[in-house]
């Protein structure tokens, strides 16, 4: 059992880090263009972006079938989101601007698009420093509200996108039509019905308490283990 | 296969006073530097530094675009016969390389990525290639794209290529004065504008099925900014023709202008008594203009345009007023609102 865990979460590692050696690489052989920097931060941008989408895919995929065990990669592939959007924002900072604080400051302050994402990343911040098991605790209930920030940072971060875009909007309403989605599916109308139609389907159901599952689970997690 | 340039004496309606014509050590470089490069290669670069003389130019360069080079199809690099390396703007700027100036293109005709027109451009046949002349003209038709140019003297120009996204390039293009192709068509005193549009075909063009953008791909000119001496078709890069992701294989070159301006794979040139609709300003009227001018005051609504990446840089590196042809095309917008007619 505890083996199996771990190979999740190496599993989890690989996928999220792969990305990352794949750009270094493609980076020092010259391999990302005639415009890396643009390149970097596009791939940074995307997979900030991708990873909080599953991140918030894992409850509604519990939900629906039952596979309770994906909580527990759930903080780690939110901690790679957030440092995925960190080095996206680094990467602007430094490859994009070098430091030249007056353009950026500039660039946030007046081009919503900038603003969106520099919002997005801002908001995810104290959740990734909340993400420990003593603020967990500390927190308690509001733990969970606080939380909640990531449909709006998972939202704005969709609108940078979207905003970027010159004409082909296809692959940022990709993003947004699956967070749409995510978000819909947490409607606890919607969730009703999910689950009449799972029963209908004959789908194992999930035990699902009254208070919020994420607050529960995520003390499970952190709770020594028999 | 031959193609036997006839070159005729200009009508006196077709010669007209080149002031800028006179600076044209501007498009190539220090005369010192051209010098060089002309011993190189005798009356390339060189022929449109020595003052005067269209024709030293026109012949010299002629092979360049002549269709029985051998590397007409599929050009791999620059050509051979110069050292490019010397080869510098008159801000004394080098060239941006064959990579980088043939696999970082937009051209959605092809796809949206800027590497998708290297990828998928192809399937461009930009041979046979005919362009029609429509409009407020003496001289209207369907030209073969041989006798389209054949009139002209080809000459190679470095410019400076700043894209509306904030990036730019220097590149070496080879080609024509649109000057000169416009005056030969002999425009009607009705005609203030010359509109030139993409070819359209989904087959060729396979990025035309999704309608991202109003296919055909439409950009204009007002007639004086097409008469500028620095108004250009390009026909070529570094002394080789046009790839096809370049915009195959006549183009539109516009260096005072952002690179959308400058139409690629041009089938049609219609001129105008109105100003006509241009593709980005339909698209997004907000963020596109019909002038499009290099303003690095004037910010796109979602970017700054005070600087540019010059692509091969590191550091962004400020963007200059009219992309660094102020001199040459100030005048053509006096007073003119250029915050209002971006």
């Amino acid at each position: 059992m505890s083996l199996r865990l771990r190979w999740g979460k190496v599993l989890v590692w690989i996928v999220c880090l792969l990305p990352a050696l794949w750009l270094g690489y493609e980076a020092l052989t010259g391999q990302l263009g005639a415009n890396p920097i643009e390149e970097v931060l596009h791939r940074t941008g995307w997979w900030a972006l991708a990873l909080l989408m599953v991140s918030l895919a894992v409850t509604p995929i519990r939900r629906l079938t039952g596979w309770n065990r994906l909580i527990r990669y759930r903080r780690l592939l939110g901690l790679f989101a957030f440092a995925w959007a960190t080095t996206h924002f680094l990467g602007y900072l430094v490859l994009d601007q070098w430091f030249a604080w007056p353009f950026i400051v500039e660039d946030i302050t007046e081009r919503p698009f900038i603003l969106v994402g520099f919002a997005a990343w801002l908001l995810l911040l104290p959740l990734a420093v909340t993400s420990t098991r003593g603020w967990i605790r500390r927190l308690g209930k509001r733990w969970g509200v606080l939380h909640r920030l990531v449909y709006l940072a998972a939202a704005l971060g969709s609108l940078h996108f979207f905003w970027k875009v010159k004409a082909d909007t296809r692959e940022p309403l990709v993003f947004i039509a699956v967070l749409a989605v995510l978000l819909l599916i947490r409607v606890p109308r919607v969730r009703e019905r999910a689950r009449v139609w799972r029963k209908r389907l004959g789908l194992r159901a999930t035990q699902s308490g009254g208070t919020y599952g994420a607050r529960r689970d995520e003390d499970r997690l952190s709770a020594p283990g028999p | 296969m031959f193609w036997i340039r006839t070159i005729r004496e200009p009508k006196d309606a077709e010669i007209t006073p080149y002031e800028t014509w006179l600076n044209r050590r501007h498009f190539v470089g220090t005369s010192a530097k051209a010098a060089v490069a002309g011993a190189l290669v005798p009356g390339l670069l060189a022929g449109c530094d020595v003052d005067g003389e269209r024709g030293v130019s026109k012949a010299a360069a002629s092979p360049g675009i002549a269709p029985g080079d051998t590397d007409q199809e599929a050009p791999g690099g620059p050509s051979q016969d110069r050292d490019w390396s010397k080869v510098r703007s008159e801000l004394d700027e080098p060239l941006n390389s064959w990579e980088d100036i043939t696999t970082y293109n937009n051209f959605y005709e092809f796809g949206v990525g800027k590497d998708d027109p290297a990828k998928n451009a192809h399937t461009l046949r930009p041979r046979p290639w005919s362009v029609a002349v429509e409009g407020e003209v003496e001289s209207p038709g369907v030209y073969d794209l041989e006798d389209f140019l054949s009139p002209h003297a080809v000459e190679d120009r470095v410019y400076r290529l700043r894209c509306v996204e904030a990036w730019s390039m220097v590149v070496p293009w080879r080609g024509i004065a649109l000057a000169d192709v416009v005056r030969r068509m002999q425009p009607t005193s009705k005609a203030r504008f010359v509109e030139m549009t993409t070819l359209l075909d989904e087959e060729q063009m396979p990025g035309q099925r999704r309608r991202i953008l109003d296919w055909p791909y439409v950009e204009a000119l007002r007639m004086d900014e097409a008469i500028h001496p620095l108004a250009f078709l390009a026909t070529g890069v570094y002394g080789r023709d046009l790839p096809n992701q370049n915009g195959a294989p006549l183009r539109l070159v516009v260096p005072w202008k952002y690179g959308f301006k400058s139409v690629k794979s041009i089938v049609r040139f219609r001129f105008l008594e109105d100003m006509p609709p241009t593709t980005w300003a339909v698209s997004a009227p907000r963020e596109y203009g019909f002038y499009a001018n290099v303003n690095p005051e004037v910010d796109h609504p979602r970017w700054s345009q005070a600087r540019e990446r010059r692509l091969g840089e590191f550091r962004r590196r400020p963007t200059l007023p009219f992309n660094g042809y102020a001199d040459e095309v100030e005048s053509l917008y006096a007073g003119m609102d250029l915050r209002k007619n971006f």
